[in-house]
């Protein structure tokens, strides 16, 4: 009789493994610790992206707003790139505060990239979201270059280009070419559309739709990418039309 | 035969806690010694699977559905009563059961509908405590309304969709138990046939729908659960797939069938628009609340529903029963209606409904409270009318929707099959000749999670030990045959017409003769045709496709063969009754202002039918009813 | 009217499948879509031909049993309206439509216009209900609730399991019919203490079938329920603090 419950169980089971049209389902595990056994699903790679993308966004608006200075002409713009390499000192060496920015901004790109990717292929109809798949392709090339060009200056015209204090100068040589200048322009679209939807899948992501939120959620997202691609948009223009040389 | 109610001695209001008492219990570690298959995955099965499994019985699930989840007390819309009196309003379980008698016009169990009423307050509470989210008030309670046949507030709702939200709670509660292994849940399979042997059921067979395999299932018990037979009519409120097969091929096997002819006509359905329509759709009952029903005073009268004058409407329910007014028993106010369309004043363009019309309790209560209330259900009617029912009256007319006839089963809800279990719809059990509103989904909650669970241990007990029938043991290698030799016969016809067509014919000459109104000729002529009908699907039936796949006409086949001869049963037990009483009327038996007259000299009893083969008078054996409770009077609402 | 239907059909699921075109004459404006096909597949009956097979039951919106891809759009034209509330009135004499079954990888194709959505049953399964056993409830006034609450859970508990989001999605996701019953019982004052464990396994287990979310919200447009996408937000939320309280889950090991 104990082994009753057993047989029976065979005889049903049978059916099952012979029948179409019910999907099972495997055992669930736990396992790892917490963050890594978060970012093992899909929704813990969204949330990855929504935190890295988070970290890009406050970034690429305050680097608008240094940027600004273009407009208050060559003295300040060096004078405030000059001062990203000393601030923080002295408790910070020269250079440490800029690179500790640095720093968290590779791992925001590489975990925003790298969880991106991977919820490509995790994605069974390969198919992911189209938009932000190659506007961020865009970014991303454009990013390799905009460092060349201007961090590095490798691809910089300026012939006097010394890193921080020659940034006017720099800028202005670069856009000076009309090729430059369009990707520049190009590029900054790709990134307006990347953080519309971004910004807006942020919330979604991380789960904040409250009531206080909701309504704006779409503006904000909305608001957040005009400014920041029009703003962006804006120096290769003023310095092409001659308002800023 | 004898007839054996089992109903327990004892006070009306302890029978329930005395037989509870008195019932043999098994053991917890016992109790997964024993199998038990549950037919069908609405609300009486669901919750019975659940309960079952959450006492540690093995329990196998059967359900033609892809999902538990889409049987059709999925579509129940207006709420479930409970005595919990929570409004003050002077309801207690004693006017709760009184209500059920009377609505029934005297022809149910006093026993089980009083047992109903006790139980009904627990399932507020389970389905409340497993998250159905109940209309409440803004401080928080229940929020209740009233129903049709009742002076107080004791509905509980969901919008219009409580069945749902029901159902919801009860395959969640089921899958919980498919979780923990407690239950095996078989979808997309079709019970057959049940297995007797040796006196007592020992499984079902169950074809595959996908790959035509017949399955046998052995279990120590087999409950039921399979709803109720309104299809038979071809349209009607019910599902595309609800069908009377469990419960007929388990009639064919020796489990009483009781009063057949109980069926109930609802008053509030969107009236037929063309002939080839597939089903008929339900508007809530809930909308009598609020809505008032009226036709044209002048038969005549052409006008749009908005320009023709209070003087000169109708509002015939609120006229002859001012005391219920358009809150009339369901079989009241479709006998009105009835009435009112064949004396010429149907409305629309067919000329076969009546006016339910919102346009005062918009002005009353503005037209938020109203799409509050009733919302989802102007939405359906605005889909499938393409009127819009916040500006015109909305149409209705009455349409089969519940069966009160079912398999006979005893206070533990058995068949006079031993071991054979009917819950939900498909037993006959507490609604007498007419079913109030709001009811149905209290009763098949009740069977689940309370009565079955509770009964079935008192069958188990004394079989402790006994091992289940093998699958290859002769019982079940003969009833297999059985099956497959009707699934080749029906494919090898081989004629001319669908299967629907002869659906659609079997249900007109139901509609015509045993519908709202019977009498003697009609039904002998139903019979008649029935049986001419039923010789020609035997000969000119087109099944296509084979039985090797999912084959929706061989499904559709099977059952309307058996729709064929319960059709015949309903009208014999409706020429039988010579009476007439609640959703039965006979025309030969009424008073002269055309009310329902009860006999309850010859008729105060169950007609509980064995089976025959078709064109003969099948055997009778009846369960007298006793009305020590409630005083057998006359039903009036007015 | 006259009609000419581009049908998909397929014997089994491991058969090829492909359009078939068909007339159907004589349909009715107060027909339903359904309606429409059942009178296609009883003229091919009556013609000696198959008919075509696909599924409903309840055919007033609410068994979730019918979902077809009607011009590529799930359940058709109608907004807010399962594929049996769809009318012919919709449509005019002469029309073309194509009918299609639901596209996922998850719901492979059991024949013709049928396909196999028992994923959804393993989600519930998984944890998609409040652990009550019958008969250990209090009072049901015992816990007042909101009536905001109550009407927020509401939002969620309308899901008919119909598939419509599944095959609306680019990437075949479930996310609205998973987060629409965490939503509903998350919400609900009864639904808090399995509330972590509950979001962790349904979650989980989804993902072993469906593809994920990238935000379209093609889902919310498809419902025949109107399911707002807000409730995919909240059950992000209770993801990752369900998993980050290592609460989630009652199989750990």
């Amino acid at each position: 009789m104990a082994d009753d419950g057993a047989r029976m169980a065979t005889t049903h089971q049978r059916h099952t493994r012979a029948r179409l049209g019910a999907q099972t389902a495997q055992p669930l595990r736990r396992r790892g610790s917490l963050l890594a056994e978060l970012y093992r699903s899909a929704v813990g790679k969204k949330y990855a992206m929504a935190i890295s993308g988070l970290v890009l966004m406050v970034y690429v608006l305050l680097h608008l707003a240094g940027n600004l200075k273009l407009y208050a002409g060559a003295e300040s713009m060096n004078a405030y790139a000059a001062w990203l390499r000393v601030m923080g000192e002295p408790v910070l060496p020269e250079g440490g505060a800029l690179w500790a920015v640095r720093v968290i901004l590779i791992v925001a790109v590489i975990v925003h990239i790298a969880a991106a990717a991977q919820l490509t292929a995790m994605n069974r109809a390969d198919f992911a979201s189209r938009t932000m798949r190659w506007s961020g392709v865009i970014v991303g090339l454009f990013i390799v270059y905009h460092l060349a060009d201007l961090t590095f200056g490798w691809l910089n015209p300026n012939p006097d280009f010394a890193h921080g204090s020659t940034a006017y100068g720099n800028v202005v040589a670069s856009f000076s070419n009309p090729v430059v200048a369009g990707l520049y322009i190009v590029a900054n679209l790709a990134l307006g559309l990347h953080l519309y939807h971004g910004a807006w899948s942020l919330f979604q992501s991380m789960g904040w739709s409250n009531p206080a939120v909701k309504p704006w959620r779409r503006g904000f997202a909305i608001a957040f990418a005009v400014v920041v691609a029009a703003g962006n948009i804006s120096f290769p223009i003023a310095v092409l039309t001659g308002a800023v040389a | 035969m004898e007839l054996d109610a089992k109903i327990p001695e004892g006070p009306i209001a302890d029978k329930w806690d005395t037989h509870r008492f008195n019932l043999a219990l098994v053991n917890p570690n016992n109790k997964r010694r024993f199998r038990v298959i549950v037919v069908g995955s609405g609300l009486a099965g669901a919750s019975a699977a659940a309960t079952l499994g959450e006492l540690g019985y093995h329990v196998t699930v059967l359900t033609y559905h892809d999902s538990p989840r889409r049987a059709h007390s999925i579509a129940a819309q207006g709420g479930i009563n409970a005595a919990k009196n929570y409004r003050n309003d002077g309801d207690s379980i004693r006017r709760l059961f009184h209500d059920t008698i009377k609505g029934g016009d005297f022809r149910s169990r006093e026993a089980n509908v009083y047992r109903l009423a006790q139980l009904a307050n627990a399932i507020i509470d389970q389905a409340t405590a497993q998250g159905v989210p109940f209309a409440r008030e803004y401080g928080g309670v229940l929020d209740n309304r009233s129903f049709g046949g009742a002076q107080v507030s004791r509905t509980f709702y969901a919008r219009g969709q409580t069945g749902q939200q029901l159902l919801l709670g009860a395959y969640q509660a089921m899958m919980r138990q498919v979780h923990q292994g407690a239950v095996d849940l078989y979808t997309r399979v079709e019970m057959l046939d049940v297995v007797v042997h040796d006196g007592a059921v020992r499984g079902v067979i169950a074809r595959d729908r996908l790959s035509g395999e017949l399955l046998r299932f052995a279990g120590h018990a087999v409950v039921l659960a399979t709803g109720g037979y309104s299809n038979a009519f071809y349209l009607s409120t019910n599902a595309k797939m609800s069908n009377a097969t469990a419960i007929w091929r388990a009639h064919r096997r020796g489990a009483r069938f009781a009063n057949p002819g109980f069926t109930q006509i609802h008053p509030t359905c969107i009236p037929q628009s063309d002939l080839l329509q597939s089903k008929l759709t339900l508007m809530s009952e809930s909308l009598r609340n609020d809505g008032r029903i009226w036709v044209p005073a002048d038969p005549d009268d052409e006008r749009p529903p908005n320009d023709i004058p209070d003087s000169d409407r109708d509002y015939y329910l609120e006229r002859m029963y001012p005391s219920f007014g358009n809150l009339a028993p369901r079989d009241i106010a479709s006998r009105a209606a009835k009435r009112m369309v064949d004396a010429g004043h149907g409305v629309g363009p067919r000329k076969n409904g009546v006016y339910l019309d919102f346009a005062d309790a918009i002005a009353r209560l503005g037209s938020d409270t109203v799409a509050e209330r009733y919302g989802n259900l102007f939405d359906m009617y605005a889909d499938i009318t393409g009127e819009d029912p916040y500006r015109v009256p909305m149409r209705i007319y009455p349409a089969p929707h519940y069966t009160m006839g079912g398999l006979w089963v005893d206070y533990n809800l058995m068949t006079t099959i031993p071991g054979l279990y009917a819950a939900g719809e498909a037993n006959f059990s507490d609604h007498g000749a007419n079913r109030l509103g709001a009811s149905a989904l209290m009763q098949g909650l009740a069977d689940g999670y309370f009565v079955l669970p509770a009964t079935i241990g008192d069958y188990l007990a004394p079989r402790l030990g006994e091992e289940l029938l093998p699958t290859d043991h002769p019982a079940f290698v003969a009833t297999a045959k059985d099956v497959q030799e009707r699934i080749d016969r029906l494919l090898a016809v081989g004629g001319t017409r669908s299967v629907d067509w002869f659906h659609r014919e079997l249900g007109r000459v139901l509609w015509d003769q045993c519908g709202m109104t019977r009498n003697q000729a009609g039904l002998e002529k139903a019979i008649s045709e029935i049986a001419a009908l039923r010789e020609e699907f035997h000969t000119d039936v087109r099944v296509p496709g084979d039985n090797e796949q999912l084959n929706q006409s061989l499904e559709k086949a099977g059952r309307v063969e058996d729709f064929f001869e319960l059709g015949e049963l309903m009208c014999r037990d409706a020429l039988y009754r010579e009476e007439s009483c609640g959703g039965h009327f006979r025309e030969e038996c009424q008073t002269a202002e055309g009310e329902a007259l009860r006999d309850d000299e010859r008729f105060s009893h169950v007609a509980a039918w064995g089976w025959q083969e078709p064109g003969a008078e099948p055997s009778l054996a009846v369960e007298p009813l006793d009305f020590a409770h409630v005083a057998l009077a006359t039903r009036s609402y007015k | 009217m006259d009609l000419t239907l581009r049908i998909w059909r397929q014997d089994g699921p491991e058969s090829p499948g492909g359009f078939v075109t068909y007339q159907v004459t004589g349909v009715s404006a107060d027909a339903s879509f359904l309606e429409m096909l059942d009178l296609l597949n009883e003229q091919l009956t009556e013609a000696g031909d198959e008919p075509v097979v696909f599924e409903s039951d309840c055919r007033e919106g609410i068994c979730g049993t019918c979902g077809l891809m009607v011009d590529g759009k799930p359940h058709g034209p109608w907004e807010a309206a399962a594929v049996c509330q769809l009318h012919m009135r919709a449509y005019a004499d002469g029309d073309m439509i194509t009918v299609e079954p639901w596209r996922a990888d998850a719901f492979p194709v059991i024949r013709d216009l049928v396909v196999d959505r028992s994923p959804f049953d393993r989600i519930i399964e998984a944890g998609g209900y409040i652990s009550v056993p019958t008969g250990a409830a209090p009072d049901a006034n015992a816990i007042p609730v909101a009536k905001e609450t109550a009407d927020e859970a509401f939002e969620g508990a309308v899901c008919i399991g119909c598939g419509a989001c599944v095959a609306a999605c680019p990437n075949g996701a479930a996310q609205l019919f998973t987060a629409a019953k965490i939503a509903h019982l998350n919400l609900l004052p009864q639904g808090q203490p399995e509330r972590d464990a509950r979001t962790a396994d349904m979650v989980d287990t989804m993902e072993q079938f469906f593809g994920s979310c990238t935000n379209h919200a093609e889902c919310q447009a498809a419902c025949p329920k109107n399911i707002s996408i807000d409730l995919i937000a909240m059950m992000n939320r209770d993801y990752a603090r369900a998993k980050l309280r290592r609460r989630g889950g009652g199989a750990m090991t």
